[in-house]
This record gives structure tokens, sequence and C-alpha cells, in this order.
């Protein structure tokens, strides 16, 4: 029970996602997460504006199941799994968001800089909930897939479209991270 | 019924996930600032293993539970979709730190500002088909 309750180092997490990909072939599907947001879409009436998502989402009714059951996982583990939430981050990340402004790194898994109530009620904090979402969703889905679908599945597979993409996220991800976060915050 | 699997290893997403603080924003600006091999370890020793087990798949050896071949769908190859679709997800990935897996595992945490990221994302899914025929691919 021990192990439960410390943090899961890298090798175990990563052969687990692996497994998670394998269970989903095994029952005759693929591991991806993001095409799910164009099926909520289209369950919300999406098709009312644009024929793309009058597809038939019930034929991805097992996805949808798969992510609300990560959402009773996340929740299991917050309930019972994580009694605290401190991360062993490495001592130069907490001073240079300290430097940026982003208090307490690591004592917890959300900076409350952008995911507490004050900043969700504050204009800039919601800009950037919103801004952030709005380019996940955006991005995922014109580069075809997210961490799931390219960097796990497609590398796996040894794609060509799915290094490129994933060297895309690490662009995006570098430009945000050393040149707009310190603006940002 | 037949749902029961899918509902059961998504779980066991979410609990690993989070277990592993990968859903943590912290853990995204430490291996974007190079400070940590924690992601790297994570995302590479999945990787590692998937070709291990695609090998699998495509030699027959490992079958799906009706006993049939296991064919991964090729991703479509389309380079500047992929790589400025990349680009843009990764500005958004840095900027929240919550790729849309982790987004959902946050959800069952009670963090209601995700909301508003999961709103931005279905936004973000609905414009892109609205105006993908102008993007370059």
């Amino acid at each position: 029970m021990e192990f439960f309750l410390q943090p899961w180092p890298w090798y175990v997490a990563g052969p687990l996602i692996t497994l998670v990909m394998f269970l989903l072939f095994y029952f005759g599907k693929t591991f991806g997460v993001s095409s799910n947001l164009e099926t909520i879409c289209a369950i919300g009436g999406a098709g009312k504006f644009n024929s793309y998502f009058k597809f038939d989402w019930r034929k991805n009714t097992w996805n949808l199941i798969f992510v609300f059951g990560a959402i009773i996982g996340g929740f299991i583990s917050y309930q019972w799994l994580t009694p605290n939430e401190v991360i062993a981050l490495n001592p130069q990340t907490i001073q240079d968001l300290s430097e940026i402004g982003i208090q307490n790194a690591g004592q917890s898994y959300l900076p409350a800089e952008i995911f507490s109530l004050d900043a969700l009620f504050s204009l800039k904090g919601i800009l950037v909930l919103l801004l952030g979402g709005f380019l996940v969703g955006f991005g995922t889905r014109y580069a075809g897939g997210c961490t799931s679908g390219h960097a796990i599945v497609g590398l796996s597979n040894l794609e060509i479209p799915s290094l490129i993409a994933v060297i895309g996220f690490f662009v995006g991800g570098l430009i945000m991270t050393w040149v707009f976060i310190p603006i940002i915050f | 019924m037949k749902f029961i699997k899918f509902f059961v290893v998504g779980i066991l997403f979410g609990i690993i996930l989070s277990k592993s603080e990968v859903i943590s924003w912290f853990r995204i600006y430490e291996m974007f600032k190079f400070q940590s091999f924690h992601m790297y370890g994570v995302i590479g020793s999945a990787v590692v293993l998937g070709i291990l087990i695609i090998q699998l798949f495509k030699k027959g050896i490992i079958k799906n539970k009706d006993g049939k071949q296991i064919i991964v769908p090729p991703k479509k190859n389309a380079f500047k979709a992929n790589f400025l679709g990349g680009i843009i997800f990764g500005l958004g990935w840095a900027l929240v730190g919550a790729c849309p897996g982790p987004m959902f595992i946050l959800l069952g945490r009670g963090v209601l500002a995700i909301l508003i990221i999961v709103f931005g994302a279905l936004l973000g899914a609905f414009v892109y088909h609205a105006v993908k025929k102008w993007m370059p691919n």
C-alpha cells in the first residue's frame, strides 16, 4: 500500500501507459484522447453550424467512456491515493518560477496563480485558461493528434508525421515557456 | 455492459497520470526548462516499450481479443498541418500545463478552472473545423 501512496517514478508510469495503449488495441480500438473533443462538439450540436460535426458520434462512445473513466481515476487518486501533493521539483525550477512571480512551486500539483478561484475570477486569469485551452484544442485537431495519439501511439509505430508533430509540440512548448510565460506572469 | 472495460482502462489511465505527476503544470514547465528527466523518462519508456509491442502486433505474435491481427491506423502525412498544429498545441500545452488526457483527469480532482480550459479546447476544435480550408496542409 505504501507504494500506492508515494509518487510513481517514470519507469513505472511509462510502461503502464504502454499497457493502457496495449489494452485499447487488444479491445479493438486505438489510443487517442483529443478526438473526444470533436465527439463532444458533435453531441453539443456543433453539426448545426458545420456539417463536419454531423458524423455519427455513437461510434466513439467507447472513447467517451474511457475519458469518463479517466475523470473517475483522477477523483480516486485525489481522494485516496495522494496523501500530499508535494512534487520533488528541481530547486532551480522553483527558483526560476519564483523570479517570474509563481510562488510555492511544487507544494501542490497546480500553481495558484493560474488555477485558484481568485485567478479564475480575474479577467487575465480567465483569458489565460481560455487561450491555453483554445490552443490545445485547435492545435491538436490541426496536427491530427495529441500526446497520446502522436507522441505515444504514433512514435511507437515509427510514424514520420507523428515525429514532425512531436517536434512541433516542443517548438511551441519551448517558445511558450522561455518567451511568453515570463511576459504573461 | 460492453463498455465497462473501457471505463476500467480509463480509471487506470487517470490513476497512472495522477500518481506520476504528469498532470502537474509544474512537471510540464520543468520539462520545457530541461530541468528534470521525469517527463522524458515517462514518455520515452512508454514509446520504447510501445515500439516493441507494436512490432509484435505486426508480426502477428500478439492478436486482439477476437484473435485478429492488430492494425495500427496510420497518421495522415501532412507536413505543414503536423508541424504547425503541433506548434499551436505546444504553446497551449506549456501555458496551461495540460494536454487533452490530463485536462479531463484534473477535472476529476475537482479543479474548477479546468472547466474553462476544457471549454477553450472544445471551442478550439470547433473553430479549427470552421477555418481548416484556409489552413496550410
